[in-house]
C-alpha cells in the first residue's frame, strides 16, 4: 500500500517535472522577452540592463534551476503584461474561477443525477428522449456557441440575466466571493450552466447507463420480492450503487472543468484564471503561461493522486493485485 | 502480399476479382448505414456541407477575402427577409460590408480544410509512433508512452492554446495567413495524437505475435515494411472511427483557438473568427453576423459526430 503511494507519488512528480521543463523552455523559444517591456525607442544600454536584471545572460541549465527553484517557492516571477509578480495575479484571480469551477459542477452533479435517473427509470417517454436528445447536442456543441446562445437568450432577448463579469464581490481576506450579494449569484448563472453542461451530459449518460444495469441485477429483483416500495428501491438501492463511477468521472473531470474555464470565462469575461491565461496567451505573456500550465498540471496530478489512493483503499481487489505485482 | 501470406486475416476478406466497391456494397458496414436513417441524414448533411465549402468560390456572392469588393455602404444590412435588406445579401452583411453567406462558405471550407489537415497530421504522427512503440517495445514503448500519460494530464484545447500562442510568439506577430494555417493545424496535430498513438500499439502488440509477422520475419522483410504494409492494414479499423470522432474535434478546436482570437486573422475568416467579431454584434441587434456562423458550425460537427458515433457502433464487432 505505501509502496503503491509512493510509486504514485514519484510518478507525479516526474509528470511535473516534465512540464516544468516545457514551461521553462517556452521562455526560450518565444522571442525576446525585452521586447515585450520596452518601447521602440529604448536605447540599446538600457535593454541590455534589463537583459541582465531577467538573467536571461545566463547559461540555460543556471536558468532552468534558478526558475524550478523559484516556482517551488511559489514565485512564478513578473508579468511582462502587468509589471506583477505573476502569483499575486493568480491568486487575485483564482477565487472567481474556483467558484465558477464549484457552481458549474455542482450544476453539472445535480442535474445530471436528475435527468440520468428520469432518462433510465421511465427510458420511453418523450421527455427521456428530449433528454437524450439534449445530452447529444451537449457533448456536440463547442463550449464558447452554447455561452453566446445563452447570452443570446437571456440578457440579450429576455434580460433577465448579465451577460459578463462577476457583479458585485465582497472581499472576506484575501478571497473574493461573489455567493453574498444577489447580483454576484446571478451573475453565476449563465458561465455556470456553460461551463457545466459537457459535464452535465456526461454525468446523465453515465448514471442512465449504469442504472439500466443495476436494474437489472438479482438484489434489486430480491428487493421487489422482499415488497420494498418501488422509491426505495430505485433511490436508496439502485440510485446508491450507481453514485460511485458517477463520483469518481465527477472528480476526474474538475481538473477538465478548471482548463475548459478559459472558454467560458472568455465568453463572459470572467475575471478568472482562464481570461487571464488567454489575454496572456495574446499578449504573449510567457510567465502567465508557463505558470497556468503548471498551476493546471498541479492540480491534475493531484486529482489523479487522490483518486487513486482512494480506490485503493475502497476496493481491496486493487490493493492485493498491485500487492502480487 | 499480405493476402499471398497463409495466415493474413485480410486473406479471407479478399476474394479476388472483385472491385472494392462491390465488396463495400455487399459488407456488413453499408447493411447498416443502409438500416440507420440517422446515419443517412448525418451523411447527408455532412455531405452538403462539403459540397458548400467545395463550391464556395462559384455559389458565393462575393468573395470575402478580397478587401476590394467589400463595400462600407453595404454594412450592416439585415437578412433579406427584413424590410430593408439589399438584394445579394441573402443573410446579411457585417460591420466591414462583408456578405454573410459568402463568409460562411469560405469559413466553412477553411473550418474543414483546417479540420482535416489536423486529423491527418495527428493520425500519421499517432499510427506512426503507436507502431513503433508496440513493434519495438523496450525503452523506445516506454518514452514514447511516457510522454502520452504527460499529454494526457491536458486538455487537447490547453495544449493546442499554448502551442499556437508560443509558435506565433517564436515567429513574430507579422505572419501570413498561410502560416497561420500551418500552425494551426500543427497545434491540432499535436495536441490529438496520443489516441491514435495508444489505440494503434495495443492492437500492434496483439498483432506482433501472429504467424504473418512472424513469416514476414523469416523469408527477411525489413522491420518498416512489415510494420507498413502488414501490421498497419490490419489495426486501422478502429483508427477511422477516432479519426472521424476528431474530426468534430479538430473543427470544434479550430473554432475555438479562432473565437479565444489566436487561431485565423480576420481578413481570412473561418467559422470561429466570425463568430469571434460577430459576438460585438449581439448587443447591437445585429445577431444575423454570428447566428449563421454558429448554425454552419453547429449543424456541422453535429453531423459529423452522429457519423462517428454511428461508424464506431457498426465496426463493434460486440454490438452486431
Amino acid at each position: 500500500m505505501i509502496a503503491f503511494v509512493l510509486q504514485r507519488l514519484l510518478q507525479s512528480i516526474a509528470v511535473l517535472f516534465a512540464v516544468g521543463l516545457i514551461a521553462f523552455s517556452m521562455f526560450r523559444f518565444a522571442g525576446d522577452p525585452v521586447n515585450q517591456i520596452v518601447g521602440v525607442d529604448t536605447p540599446y544600454a538600457e535593454r541590455v540592463a534589463i537583459r541582465k536584471d531577467l538573467g536571461l545572460d545566463d547559461p540555460v541549465a543556471v536558468q532552468f534551476l534558478r526558475y524550478a527553484g523559484n516556482v517551488v517557492r511559489g514565485e512564478f516571477g513578473t508579468s511582462y503584461q502587468f509589471r506583477q509578480p505573476v502569483s499575486a495575479l493568480l491568486a487575485e484571480r483564482m477565487p472567481a474561477t474556483l467558484e465558477l469551477a464549484l457552481c458549474a459542477t455542482l450544476f453539472a452533479l445535480t442535474v445530471g443525477i436528475l435527468m440520468g435517473v428520469y432518462c433510465a427509470l421511465r427510458r420511453d417517454t418523450w421527455l427521456a428522449k428530449i433528454f437524450l436528445a439534449i445530452s447529444l447536442v451537449g457533448i456536440s456543441l463547442p463550449t464558447f456557441l452554447i455561452g453566446i446562445l445563452l447570452i443570446f437568450l437571456f440578457s440579450v432577448t429576455l434580460g433577465w440575466l448579465p451577460s459578463f463579469g462577476r457583479g458585485d464581490t465582497v472581499r472576506l481576506g484575501w478571497w473574493t466571493t461573489g455567493f453574498l450579494t444577489g447580483s454576484g449569484l446571478r451573475a453565476l448563472i449563465l458561465p455556470s450552466v456553460t461551463l457545466g453542461l459537457f459535464q452535465m451530459t456526461l454525468i446523465m449518460r453515465l448514471v442512465r447507463a449504469e442504472m439500466l444495469e443495476v436494474l437489472r441485477t438479482d438484489y434489486i429483483r430480491f428487493a421487489r420480492a422482499r415488497g420494498l416500495t418501488t422509491r426505495s428501491i430505485h433511490l436508496g438501492h439502485a440510485l446508491k450503487n450507481t453514485l460511485v463511477p458517477v463520483i469518481t468521472i465527477a472528480g476526474l473531470q474538475l481538473g477538465s472543468v478548471i482548463a475548459f474555464s478559459i472558454i467560458t470565462e472568455t465568453v463572459f469575461q470572467w475575471p478568472g484564471m482562464g481570461l487571464l491565461f488567454v489575454q496572456a496567451v495574446q499578449n504573449v505573456d510567457i510567465p502567465i503561461m508557463a505558470a497556468y500550465l503548471l498551476l493546471v498540471a498541479a492540480i491534475f496530478v493531484v486529482i489523479n493522486l487522490v483518486v487513486d489512493v482512494l480506490y485503493t483503499i475502497v476496493d481491496p481487489r486493487l490493493r492485493l493485485s498491485t500487492g502480487r505485482a | 502480399m499480405s493476402a499471398s501470406l497463409p495466415d493474413a486475416p485480410r486473406a479471407s476478406q479478399t476474394p479476388a476479382g472483385r472491385s472494392t466497391l462491390a465488396r463495400f456494397l455487399d459488407s456488413d458496414v453499408y447493411a447498416s448505414f443502409r438500416r440507420s436513417k440517422l446515419a443517412m441524414g448525418a451523411f447527408a448533411v455532412t455531405l452538403v456541407f462539403v459540397v458548400l465549402a467545395v463550391a464556395a468560390p462559384w455559389i458565393s456572392p462575393q468573395n470575402p477575402y478580397d478587401p476590394a469588393q467589400l463595400e462600407l455602404m453595404n454594412s450592416n444590412l439585415p437578412p433579406l427577409w427584413y424590410a430593408d435588406g439589399v438584394a445579394p445579401f441573402t443573410l446579411g452583411t457585417d460591420d466591414q460590408g462583408r456578405d454573410v453567406l459568402s463568409a460562411v462558405f469560405y469559413g466553412l471550407r477553411l473550418s474543414l480544410v483546417v479540420g482535416l489537415l489536423g486529423v491527418l497530421v495527428s493520425g500519421t504522427l499517432g499510427i506512426l509512433l503507436g507502431l513503433v512503440a508496440g513493434y519495438f517495445g523496450g525503452f523506445v514503448d516506454t518514452l514514447i508512452m511516457r510522454v502520452a500519460d504527460v499529454q494526457l494530464t491536458f486538455p487537447a484545447i490547453l495544449i493546442a492554446l499554448v502551442v499556437d500562442g508560443v509558435a506565433k510568439a517564436a515567429l513574430g506577430s507579422q505572419m501570413d495567413t498561410n502560416a497561420a494555417i500551418g500552425l494551426i493545424v500543427l497545434s491540432i496535430g499535436l495536441s490529438f495524437w496520443v489516441q491514435y498513438a495508444r489505440t494503434v500499439r495495443s492492437s500492434v502488440l496483439v498483432e506482433k505475435n501472429k504467424d504473418y509477422v512472424q513469416a514476414g520475419r523469416l523469408i527477411g522483410l525489413s522491420s518498416p515494411v512489415i510494420m507498413v504494409r502488414h501490421v498497419l492494414p490490419n489495426v486501422l479499423g478502429p483508427v477511422f472511427v477516432i479519426a472521424t470522432i476528431n474530426l468534430a474535434l479538430a473543427i470544434i478546436t479550430e473554432a475555438t483557438l479562432s473565437f479565444l482570437g489566436t487561431g485565423l486573422p480576420d481578413s481570412m475568416p473561418s467559422l470561429g473568427t466570425l463568430i469571434r467579431t460577430g459576438n460585438r454584434f449581439l448587443f447591437s441587434g445585429e445577431w444575423w453576423i454570428v447566428a449563421f456562423p454558429g448554425l454552419a458550425l453547429a449543424g456541422l460537427v453535429l453531423a459529423i459526430n452522429l457519423l462517428g458515433d454511428w461508424l464506431r457502433d457498426a465496426l463493434n464487432p460486440k454490438l452486431q
